[in-house]
């Protein structure tokens, strides 16, 4: 039946869109190991290690990611929560303004990151709250709910109510139902859920550069090497650090996700 | 029974036989959150567009007045706006006719490990860094990076120089042109295009195509009439999204590009160093006022029944 092969011009197209897709991130791996340190020559003239550790002994960098985990930590852990409860509501029963706490917490990521973040920056300038470690965990939260949100809907509308009522049945209370026979259902999807919401904080640079003040996530020393590059090779090698970084807990989140209804990052 | 869980148990009676106010409880952390940080925050951007700045002292007047939002017709303003509507336009084309095959391809023949490939082929460029991705675009554009050195390689640098004499779309080099710009801005929202377009494609049966060739359509006119008004409202939905953050970004054209701006590299000179949030927060207020436009139309044509 020819209807099952794929036409030649089709495989060729879409193997095409692939090959866009990541050869530009594999080049960053070979730039990593160049020995060329003033322009981004190409075929680089050599490779070698010398740059992991020149990189190593950087203590901006090592800044830079030790204040991007932190943050990353905390905006899931908050992110959870609320997304968690913001969930369980509206997969439980309709109530009034239901698609409005859907819409709302969609917003936040379907609006330009620019938007939520000159918003909150002026909103901070009229409030007079001066710039710190918190007003960067008060941006990437707001904007990670709408992941864990997401991962975690689609998992409670698959818990059968009648779980939870055999568990209420038996005796246990609304806590114990809670941390006995709903939290095991959905905590892969939580699971899940957190990691991207951590992989999408850990990333983010638009709504950053307008709630930090003189701090630097690892995102915003990337951007100021980018607009003034200083250290090429340096920049180079976090790149790639960042990549396998970020790719850990997509895969994690891909593997935890799969074979449910929920395809994991949907909402981004 | 210790006082504790007697508590607890009776908290949870009350809850159970109110399930209202379980509902209350659970949704009221993050309607506050949202609705006061997010939401607050909205609003007091949207209220300061109505305001206006002092031409002479550069102080903010907080009177009401639309004179803010006429500054966005000036000529050097209303072209920044153009800019970047035209570009959101291209960017959107491009992605659908890049997308298409991939996700076609993913939707209707991918099975098994090829699926998972092409699943994850295309959510590892989706999730992973938005700065790594214009990084490496820069890379490849530079002067004496990859592209130029295959044009040379080819012996086709004359080429590449003729295209880049051009005016608008050309430059000095590719890393400073339109063209540049718009090729990184492609890469980057290309798997925001793909995966709708795969979800819309995944549920047309497979026995409609068949059905179209057993009446006697040639395959394109089977893609033209059959497929595509099927695939259609996730080519739209897709288009959302690459439309939408085209608008919104600033990152991209600062970094590869020509000097002429977009409206979030006016939005962020304006509230930076200008120091004139009224007329940052108005050119703010356009990719909104734009998207809501582009999903009203969207929803006018159907798109969103289909979804």
């Amino acid at each position: 039946m020819h209807s099952d092969r794929a036409p030649l011009g089709l495989k060729v197209a879409a193997g095409l869109g692939l090959a866009f897709m990541h050869l530009p991130i594999l080049l960053i791996f070979v730039y990593a190991f160049t020995t060329e340190d003033k322009s981004y020559q190409w075929p680089p003239p050599g490779f070698t290690l010398k740059w992991f550790a020149v990189t190593w002994e950087r203590t901006d960098v090592w800044e830079a990611m030790g204040l991007s985990l932190k943050v990353a930590s905390i905006s899931t852990v908050i992110a959870l929560i609320l997304g968690t409860l913001c969930a369980a509501a509206v997969s439980r029963t309709k109530f009034f303004g239901r698609e409005a706490i859907s819409l709302l917490v969609i917003l936040p990521i379907a609006l330009p990151g620019i938007i939520t973040g000159i918003s909150l920056r002026s909103a901070f300038n009229l409030a007079d709250i001066p710039f710190s470690f918190w007003t960067i965990v008060l941006g990437h939260a707001t904007f990670c709910v709408v992941v864990v949100y997401n991962n975690a809907v689609a998992r409670f509308r698959r818990v059968s109510g009648s779980l939870v009522e055999a568990s209420m049945d038996l005796g246990a209370n609304s806590f114990q139902t809670f941390r006995y026979v709903i939290l095991p259902n959905i905590s892969t999807a939580l699971l899940a859920g957190g990691m991207l919401a951590f992989a999408l904080s850990f990333d983010e640079v638009i709504v950053t550069t307008f709630t930090a003040g003189q701090q630097q996530t690892l995102p915003i020393w990337m951007l100021e090497e980018l607009v003034r590059p200083r250290q090429r090779p340096v920049t180079n090698v976090v790149a790639m650090i960042v990549v396998i970084v970020t790719f850990l807990p997509i895969l994690g989140a891909y593997y935890l996700t799969r074979g449910t209804d929920t395809v994991a990052g949907q909402g981004k | 029974m210790s006082t504790l869980s007697g508590m607890l148990t009776r908290i949870s009676d009350t809850l159970w036989r109110k399930p209202n106010l379980l509902i209350l409880l659970l949704i009221l952390p993050p309607a506050l959150w949202l609705g006061i940080i997010y939401l607050g925050s909205l609003f007091a951007l949207l209220a300061q567009s109505f305001f206006s700045i002092d031409e002479f002292s550069g102080v903010i007047k907080y009177e009401l007045t639309l004179k803010t939002y006429g500054e966005l017709f000036r000529p050097s303003n209303f072209d920044i706006i153009v800019r970047t509507v035209v570009m959101a336009i291209a960017v959107t084309i491009g992605a659908a006719i890049i997308g298409f095959p991939v996700a076609y391809f993913a939707a209707r023949y991918a099975r098994g490990k090829w699926k998972a490939l092409f699943y994850l082929g295309v959510m590892m460029p989706l999730w992973s860094s938005y700065l790594v991705k214009v990084y490496s675009w820069k890379l490849i554009l530079a002067k004496e990076g990859i592209l130029n050195w295959m044009f040379e390689t080819l012996r086709l640098g004359w080429l590449l120089d003729a295209y880049l004499s051009i005016p608008i779309i050309g430059g000095n080099s590719l890393s400073v042109s339109a063209t540049g710009t718009f090729l990184v801005f492609l890469y980057v929202w290309l798997p925001f295009m793909i995966l709708p377009i795969q979800a819309s494609l995944e549920r047309v049966p497979h026995t409609m195509l068949e059905a179209s060739g057993d009446l006697g359509a040639r395959p394109y006119q089977t893609f033209r009439h059959v497929l595509l008004p099927l695939a259609l409202p996730g080519v739209i939905a897709g288009s959302i999204f690459t439309f939408s953050l085209t608008l919104g970004d600033y990152i991209i054209p600062q970094i590869v590009g020509s000097s002429r701006r977009f409206i979030g590299q006016a939005v962020y000179a304006y509230q930076g160093t200008a120091g004139n949030i009224p007329l940052a927060a108005a050119f703010a207020v356009v990719p909104i006022i734009l998207m809501a436009l582009y999903l009203w139309i969207a929803k006018r044509q159907g798109a969103f029944d289909a979804l």
